[in-house]
């Protein structure tokens, strides 16, 4: 298809920005509906959930404790689908990286925190990535679909954690199939411990300094994939595999880096979830990240600050929706999951509805102002 | 009057005020313009000028977002291209739409049968078929299998499938670019016979000899707008061009006569098999000397492409050797491929830019190093140097004149004359030793034609080697030192420019002089 001459000075933000939060909005209305049909006050029910995921410095914290595997899993998605890979396994390369981290916490909690802690990062990166290369070392080599091999890889992480936590890694003497405590070296310091510590008072919450490196993590992933070669690379890949050919891109080396990458920022759910809170490896303790951050990658758009501000939205879910259904019992948890599902509905299936108006919307607003 | 002397004495087809945007590109503005019953309208432009997007409209693939369109008089609103076919609208697309391996008749078929039991269908197309080509001349061998014909036979049978659906206006979009000059003809026979029936012909082209040659009125079209409607017998290819580009055009191109020195590159024997293991080459003989160039004439996909791939790097061969400046590379795997012939000297401008030579979301800025960007010069220790690729991207643009001069406007927004200006400019910008140069002007326009014509033979007479392959005969006939021939695989021929006619390249082409190569 020919098209006519382009227009400079293209605006391209607008589109990006208010599209999701139509999307938002149009998820939160057929909620709405919903809300109303159960019979409770929609109204109620938003400014419940609102101030049940900000309206205390815990409930903010628990939002982003929340928000902090989300991002984690949220980049590990976007990473993977610059390059054209759809890797549906951050739940079990979570999971995975959580061994190295129990491995870790276990054997090293002894040794100081300065120590501890980055040995911590290490592992759950190593075991994160390591999980996350077999699929893609078979993807690249063999030609076997990663959406189906990295599915599969959850349930064998599943699996082999069961085995691990139930005959092996359980502490002796007890019922539950977690380990033991790890020394408090091996703990992650709690934001509430340090803002007390430099005399601000906020209420406890699980909320880990894990939160601030995910944070560095959004960061370290907008200079990699826009101003690397390698996340050139991985760009170049994921748009025109053709073209990738043509430029001289090792294929096969860049699915695997962007993988191992996609399965390390996924381990580090671990660090938050294992280090920061639980202390101990036990059973479940991913509770479905994996999963949420396919739905928090394609709602940020892949970018980084985008992913940050869809897992504040997840996180914000989550934690309001049990105190949602604290107050009102007929909204259960399962709510939120229809919440999500509507989410990713919108934003996913039905992006396009909204985005052709939008467009000529924009297009008008534009030629008014530039007559 | 009555009814039926009113509708034949409207127009055809109608189109009042077509508007159509395409995000932010505005493909077509206000187009009006009216196709009288039983002729034969030509639709001209260039490249990027809005033809498909007219022909996609009036076809049902986009809605307008303004504008009305009128069949035989009847305003009417498609909604699918079903919708198109309903009111009469058949059209034979550039790229064929048929099943290879189904015979014709099922082919003309598919999609039209009647009824639950496929016999009766066929029996019934198998008579109106041979009504069809008794009426136009349009005779193929309705059990012959698709896959197996000609492409102007293939061509036929597209045809055909538009008139069994009762088609009685026919659009052609660049029906000619995969035929030789004589299929050419034929063609035009049968579009005369058709028009002779009665039948609305309109056909899209960019080739001012077929509008000149075959119909009686033709439309101008340039940046989306009609900017000329004419008989075509007050007009002539001077004319029409420079209402296509809005100034006067050279079409011809001035050149020194050729300082051929060293040979660059060198194959022999040259064998490349596809992914199914058939042989596509089969022992390709050629020699590229420094300031020549040497260009490749051919029905596409006879092996052009493959040849191109093979030679820079991106396919593996099966047989042959292949020397770069007097050394055998064939065994030296880490230099036979992209990275390592780029490395060697050699820039390669794809035959098809937005499937392969850019990514069409980037930037003009990244498509500029698209190859490159491994390069120390756009490099740092850890991070691209993105000063250095803007700076040598806008240096391109500006050398190049490439419009907008936006180097952050993605790729995908500039017209197809601009992107490939882009492709171009990158790769003669590395100064390579040998250019490999794949339909240097497909989807160009004729300003950006001109231009590029005008760097290629910049480019040979400082001294480089340039290997060119192009479906465009006139492009390949002005441009090469010396013309080889492909035709299923091989070269058939090789004639200097002096001693090149059309006629001659037209029947090597269509394999008819193998034995006198």
């Amino acid at each position: 298809m020919s098209t006519g001459a382009a227009r400079p000075g293209t605006t391209w933000w607008p589109l990006e920005i208010l599209l999701p939060l139509l999307n938002l909005a149009a998820a939160l209305v057929v909620t709405g509906i919903l809300v109303w049909l159960l019979g409770a006050d929609p109204f109620k029910a938003t400014s419940l959930l609102v101030s049940g995921a900000f309206g205390t410095s815990e409930a903010l914290g628990y939002t982003l404790y929340y928000a902090t595997s989300f991002i984690f899993t949220g980049l590990a998605v976007a990473i993977a689908f610059h390059g054209g890979i759809f890797n549906i396994g951050s739940e079990g390369q979570a999971y995975i990286g959580g061994l190295g981290v129990g491995l870790v916490g276990l054997a090293f909690g002894g040794l100081p925190a300065v120590v501890v802690v980055p040995l911590a990062i290490l592992a759950s990166a190593a075991f994160g990535a390591g999980w996350a290369y077999i699929p893609a070392w078979l993807q690249a080599k063999r030609g076997s679909h990663i959406v189906i091999t990295t599915i599969m890889f959850n349930f064998i992480a599943a699996a082999l954690m069961t085995y691990l936590l139930v005959n092996v890694m359980i502490q002796p003497g007890q019922q539950s199939p977690e380990t033991r405590e790890f020394e408090p070296n091996a703990w992650l310091p709690r934001i509430n411990d340090w803002l007390g510590a430099i005399g601000v008072h906020i209420d406890p919450s699980p909320l880990n300094i894990s939160f601030l490196w995910a944070l560095i993590c959004a960061a370290a992933f907008w200079v990699f994939v826009w101003h690397t070669r390698w996340g050139y690379r991985l760009r170049v890949l994921g748009f025109n595999e053709e073209a990738a050919v043509y430029a001289g891109v090792p294929r096969a080396a860049t699915i695997i880096l962007a993988m191992s990458i996609s399965g390390a920022l996924s381990g580090f759910v671990a660090l938050n979830e294992v280090m920061g809170v639980h202390h101990r490896l036990l059973l479940n303790f991913t509770g479905g990240a994996g999963f949420v951050g396919i739905a928090v990658a394609l709602m940020g758009r892949n970018h980084p600050i985008g992913i940050c501000l869809a897992a504040l939205l997840f996180g914000a879910l989550y934690q309001g929706g049990s105190e949602l259904n604290f107050e009102i019992p007929t909204l259960t948890r399962e709510m939120v999951v229809v919440i999500q599902g509507l989410i990713i509905l919108m934003c996913g299936a039905l992006e396009n509805v909204f985005r052709t108006p939008l467009e000529n919307l924009l297009r008008g607003a534009r030629a008014k102002a530039t007559p | 009057m009555s009814d039926r002397d009113a509708e034949s004495a409207r127009p055809a087809v109608e189109l009042a005020g077509i508007d159509k945007w395409f995000g932010a590109v505005h493909a077509n503005r206000g187009i009006s313009f009216a196709v009288e019953r039983g002729t034969i309208h030509g639709i001209v432009g260039e490249n990027g000028a809005g033809k498909s997007t007219l022909v996609g409209i009036l076809y049902g693939y986009h809605r307008p977002d303004a504008g009305s369109i009128a069949i035989h008089g009847k305003p009417v609103q498609f909604r699918s291209p079903q919708d198109a076919l309903n009111a009469g609208i058949g059209m034979v697309h550039q790229h064929f739409m048929l099943v290879d391996t189904f015979t014709v008749l099922e082919n003309v078929v598919l999609g039209a049968e009647a009824g639950f039991i496929l016999r009766a269908t066929l029996q019934s197309a198998r008579d109106k078929l041979a009504q069809l080509a008794r009426d136009y001349h349009l005779e193929v061998d309705p059990d012959a299998i698709a896959g197996d014909l000609s492409v102007g036979h293939r061509q036929r049978v597209e045809i055909l499938k538009a008139l069994f659906r009762g088609a009685d206006i026919l659009i052609l979009d660049e029906p000619t670019g995969v035929l030789t000059p004589q299929e050419a003809d034929h063609l035009f026979r049968i579009l005369r016979a058709l028009k002779a029936e009665g039948k609305t012909i309109i056909l899209i082209t960019h080739k001012l000899r077929e509008i000149l040659d075959v119909t009686d009125a033709v439309t101008v079209v340039r940046q989306g707008q009609v900017v000329g409607q004419v008989a075509t017998k007050d007009t002539s290819a001077e004319g029409l061009a420079e209402m296509m580009v809005g100034r006067k055009v050279i079409l011809r191109i001035d050149k020194n006569p050729k300082q051929a020195g060293d040979v660059v590159l060198e194959v022999s024997g040259l064998c490349v098999a596809d992914g199914m293991g058939h042989e596509r080459l089969h022992g390709i003989d050629l020699k590229v000397r420094r300031g020549e160039i040497v260009g490749i004439a051919g029905v596409a996909g006879n092996g052009q492409s493959e040849l191109l791939e093979a030679l820079a790097g991106i396919r593996p061969i099966s047989g042959g050797r292949i020397m770069w400046k007097g050394e055998d590379i064939t065994d030296r795997p880490r230099l036979r491929t992209p990275k390592g012939m780029r490395h060697l000297g050699l820039g390669h401008v794809p035959e098809d830019r937005q499937r392969m030579g850019l990514v069409g979301a980037f930037g003009a800025n990244e498509s500029t190093i698209l190859g490159y960007h491994d390069d120390r010069s756009y490099n740092g220790p850890v991070l691209l140097d993105y000063d250095a690729v803007n700076a040598d991207s806008r240096r391109n643009m500006e050398e190049y004149d490439v419009r907008p001069l936006d180097e952050k406007l993605p790729t995908s927004s500039f017209s197809g004359g601009n992107q490939q200006k882009i492709v171009v400019a990158r790769e003669v910008a590395q100064d390579p030793d040998l250019l490999l140069i794949g339909q240097p002007t497909r989807g160009v326009d004729i300003g950006a034609i001109e231009f590029i014509h005008k760097r290629l033979v910049e480019l040979r007479d400082a001294g480089k080697g340039i290997l060119l392959v192009s479906v465009e005969l006139d492009e390949v006939m002005a441009l090469s030192d010396r013309i080889l021939v492909m035709f299923d695989g091989r070269i058939v021929g090789e004639l200097a420019q002096a001693d090149a006619t059309e006629n001659e390249l037209g029947l090597m082409m269509a394999g008819l002089t193998r034995a006198a190569a």
